[in-house]
């Protein structure tokens, strides 16, 4: 990539680290190892070289960083370990130093505590349901975890109906659990999703940029007309129209949006909506 | 891994949809998915993409001794292999009910209908004929497997050629590649599994079922047949009952199918000879674009939308313009967002706020609603009426021959949308997709 050819060969074996700061949204390789701001000071002549006169002590001040996905602290450097664009976020409100993660793409989700995902029940045992979430293993889910839900006032949970759930444990060791209440015990629009409606795959990473805050897509999405739709973090979508036909078109719409400019988009949006 | 489960939701949709007469990518009933082959630099080696379905073929041949009671028979065996990456539910030893009925429909599909001419693969009598195998691997399965590998396995077969070999009294000369060109095998016919999925006790019929369409079907019936119209083999599973018109009427289908998909092949397989001739570029690696973001192809057919044509007239004449209405999406709470009409609550009280948003909310959208469909009546229809404006993949796409069997023409429609817009020239263009640049 175009970005690419900048970075000096030797930095991609690992030889030399690099600053976090000089390859903010560029692609990074797993295996090479970031500076933080902090650290660039006396590291040789690698993207530093410069030694920022602080006039004062307060600057100095780092905070925590949060290592996000994609990332992984060694020693007192980051790791990357997937490939794809290194992001960065300042702090809100001065506390910490901000977060670094790697914006990936991929298709294969693996849970991860406190997402918000659209299972599928695959089996009822006893108290527990059986939640296929496209991982490793099913998610469990117990039949009290829904609002309202009673040893007496039992759900109607179905096998084959879709879930929207979010994880309380995720991790490698255990079988994931997920829930449907949040910690106050309210639904908040968690809970069986409807029986119509269009469920579908797509990539994680389309699923996110769908999710950032003021997505154009869905804004234009919702000029269309009325519809529902559910976004689970593990690829699935889930979508309602009114008729099959509008259903299947945004379907094939939000789909075909990962592959499309942001020009190529407004033009078909714009034509959908004249007519 | 466990195969991902199909939820009520989507069977209950597929089921309409397909009643309806609407499939997920927007084909028509008998309409077959693209068609895509290309060829290795090896001969007998080719790769046919069915959408996303995508088989690998590759013919090898050795000379061994025959069957004891075929003393003058070349031997044919085939393979077809379910690879792990073709899906998540193959694992090693695990799919082998699949396996061997695939296995079973291509060796009745290519060896029954004798299609290869055995007698040609003799070279010495009781002692040395070819051996010639044929491998299929299935790379991706996105549906219509079986369709797909029969495709590979006859053009793989078209496209090998065998070493040279001559016979002088007693002594037998194989001729290496250098030394003389290679023979191509002797092919009298060139059989292609057509499959129908049968739904709803056989009420619905679809032609190339994709792997959701199959996931909910009843039945399913496999036609061979070649382009002289003979039938080489007929299999029906799932159980289901068939009339005999019914099946009278798929033949016919599969007839007019295999005929385009015959002609699709043998362009494909002049054009790479061409290249080879002219002594241009080959292989796999020619065949894939440049600068193309090929892990994440997208196939998409325009979707048809003829039946909503009237109603959208109906619309258009009793509704009056509609106000200007921006929906605001009503967030919840953070990753949960409503955009329309709200569902039932079946858990009991909502809170009285919440209560009466939903109720806002819903009257809100109804009243819109009217004034919406009209839009949308004469927008769906527009996507349909128009492909080549509408490019749901890239579109940065050079001048290329797309080979696939033509499509029935759609309606033309005669109204509303604006008269630029005719189908029929415009079908070619809006399938440009595929560079089939080298294996041509």
């Amino acid at each position: 990539m175009a970005e690419a050819a900048g970075v000096p060969a030797e930095s991609l074996a690992g030889c030399r680290a690099r600053a976090a700061r000089t390859v903010l949204d560029q692609v990074v390789l797993p295996g090479e190892e970031l500076l933080l701001p902090d650290q660039e000071d006396g590291d040789g002549p690698g993207g530093a070289g410069e030694r920022p006169l602080r006039l004062n002590a307060a600057a100095r001040s780092r905070g925590r960083v949060v290592c996000g996905p994609g990332l992984r602290r060694c020693g007192d450097r980051l790791l990357v370990t997937k490939c794809g664009r290194l992001r960065h976020k300042e702090p809100g409100s001065g506390s910490g130093g901000g977060v670094y993660w790697v914006d990936s793409q991929q298709k294969r989700y693996v849970p991860v505590k406190g997402d918000h995902v659209i299972g599928i029940v695959t089996a009822k045992s006893g108290d527990i349901f059986k939640v296929d979430v496209g991982g490793s293993e099913p998610a469990s889910l117990s039949y009290l975890a829904f609002e309202g839900a009673t040893k007496r006032n039992r759900p109607n949970v179905q096998v084959g109906d879709l879930i929207y759930g979010q994880f309380v444990v995720a991790n490698k060791d255990m079988e994931p659990e997920m829930v449907c209440i949040d910690s106050c015990g309210r639904a908040n629009g968690m809970g069986v999703i409807g029986q119509d409606g269009l469920l579908f795959k797509v990539t994680l990473g389309l699923i996110r940029k769908l999710l950032a805050p003021d997505c154009e897509i869905l804004q234009e999405v919702g000029k269309l007309y009325p519809l529902e739709i559910v976004f689970g973090m593990n690829g699935r979508i889930w979508v309602k129209a009114k008729t099959i036909q509008q259903t299947l078109i945004l379907a094939n719409i939000l789909e075909a949006c990962e592959h499309m400019t942001a020009d190529q988009r407004k033009q078909i949006f714009s034509r959908l909506a004249e007519s | 891994m466990k195969e991902t489960p199909l939820s009520n939701c989507e069977r209950r949709f597929l089921l309409r949809a397909i009643e309806e007469k609407k499939r997920l990518d927007g084909r028509q009933t008998y309409d077959y998915r693209n068609i895509k082959i290309s060829f290795g630099t090896d001969y007998g080696c080719c790769i046919v993409e069915l959408g996303k379905t995508r088989v690998l073929g590759q013919v090898s041949c050795e000379l061994v001794s025959p069957k004891l009671n075929r003393a003058t028979e070349g031997i044919l065996f085939f393979n077809l292999e379910l690879s792990q990456m073709a899906a998540p539910a193959f694992e090693p030893g695990r799919q082998s009910d699949l396996l061997v009925k695939l296995n079973r429909l291509l060796e009745r599909c290519l060896r029954n209908s004798k299609c290869i001419d055995t007698e040609s693969l003799c070279v010495v009598a009781g002692e040395k004929v070819w051996q010639i195998r044929v491998d299929l691997h299935l790379l991706n399965h996105d549906g219509n497997i079986i369709d797909a590998a029969s495709i590979a396995a006859i053009v793989a077969l078209c496209h090998f050629r065998r070493p040279d070999v001559s016979v002088q009294g007693d002594e037998v000369t194989l001729y290496t590649l250098e030394e003389r060109d290679p023979v191509p095998l002797s092919i009298h016919h060139m059989p292609i599994c057509v499959s129908f999925a049968f739904f709803q006790q056989g009420t619905y019929l679809l032609v190339d079922p994709s792997e959701r369409e199959e996931r909910v079907m009843d039945g399913l019936l496999v036609i061979a047949m070649n382009k002289h119209r003979e039938i080489c083999t007929i299999q029906s599973s799932g159980g289901i009952m068939l009339l005999k018109d019914q099946v009278l009427r798929c033949s016919k289908i599969a007839g007019v199918k295999v005929v385009e998909i015959t002609e699709l092949i043998q362009k494909a397989l002049e054009n790479d000879q061409k290249v080879r001739k002219e002594g241009g570029k080959f292989g796999f690696v020619e065949s894939m674009a440049n600068q193309r973001i090929t892990a994440f192809k997208m196939e998409k057919a325009p979707i048809d939308t003829s039946d909503v044509e009237e109603k959208a007239e109906e619309i258009i004449s009793e509704a009056e313009p509609p106000s200007e209405v921006v929906s605001k999406p009503v967030l919840w709470t953070p990753g949960t967002a409503q955009i329309g009409e709200g569902i039932e609550n079946s858990w009991g009280h909502l809170e009285d706020s919440e209560k009466e948003d939903e109720d806002e909310g819903g009257s809100d959208e109804a009243i819109i609603l009217d004034g919406m469909k009209m839009d949308t009546g004469v927008e769906v229809s527009n996507i349909g009426s128009q492909d080549a404006p509408i490019v749901l993949s890239d579109s940065e796409e050079e001048e290329m021959i797309i080979l696939e069997p033509d499509k029935n023409p759609k309606k033309i429609r005669t109204q509303t949308i604006s008269a630029t817009q005719v189908k029929a020239p415009s079908k070619k263009p809006v399938k440009k997709r595929k560079k089939k640049r080298a294996a041509n």
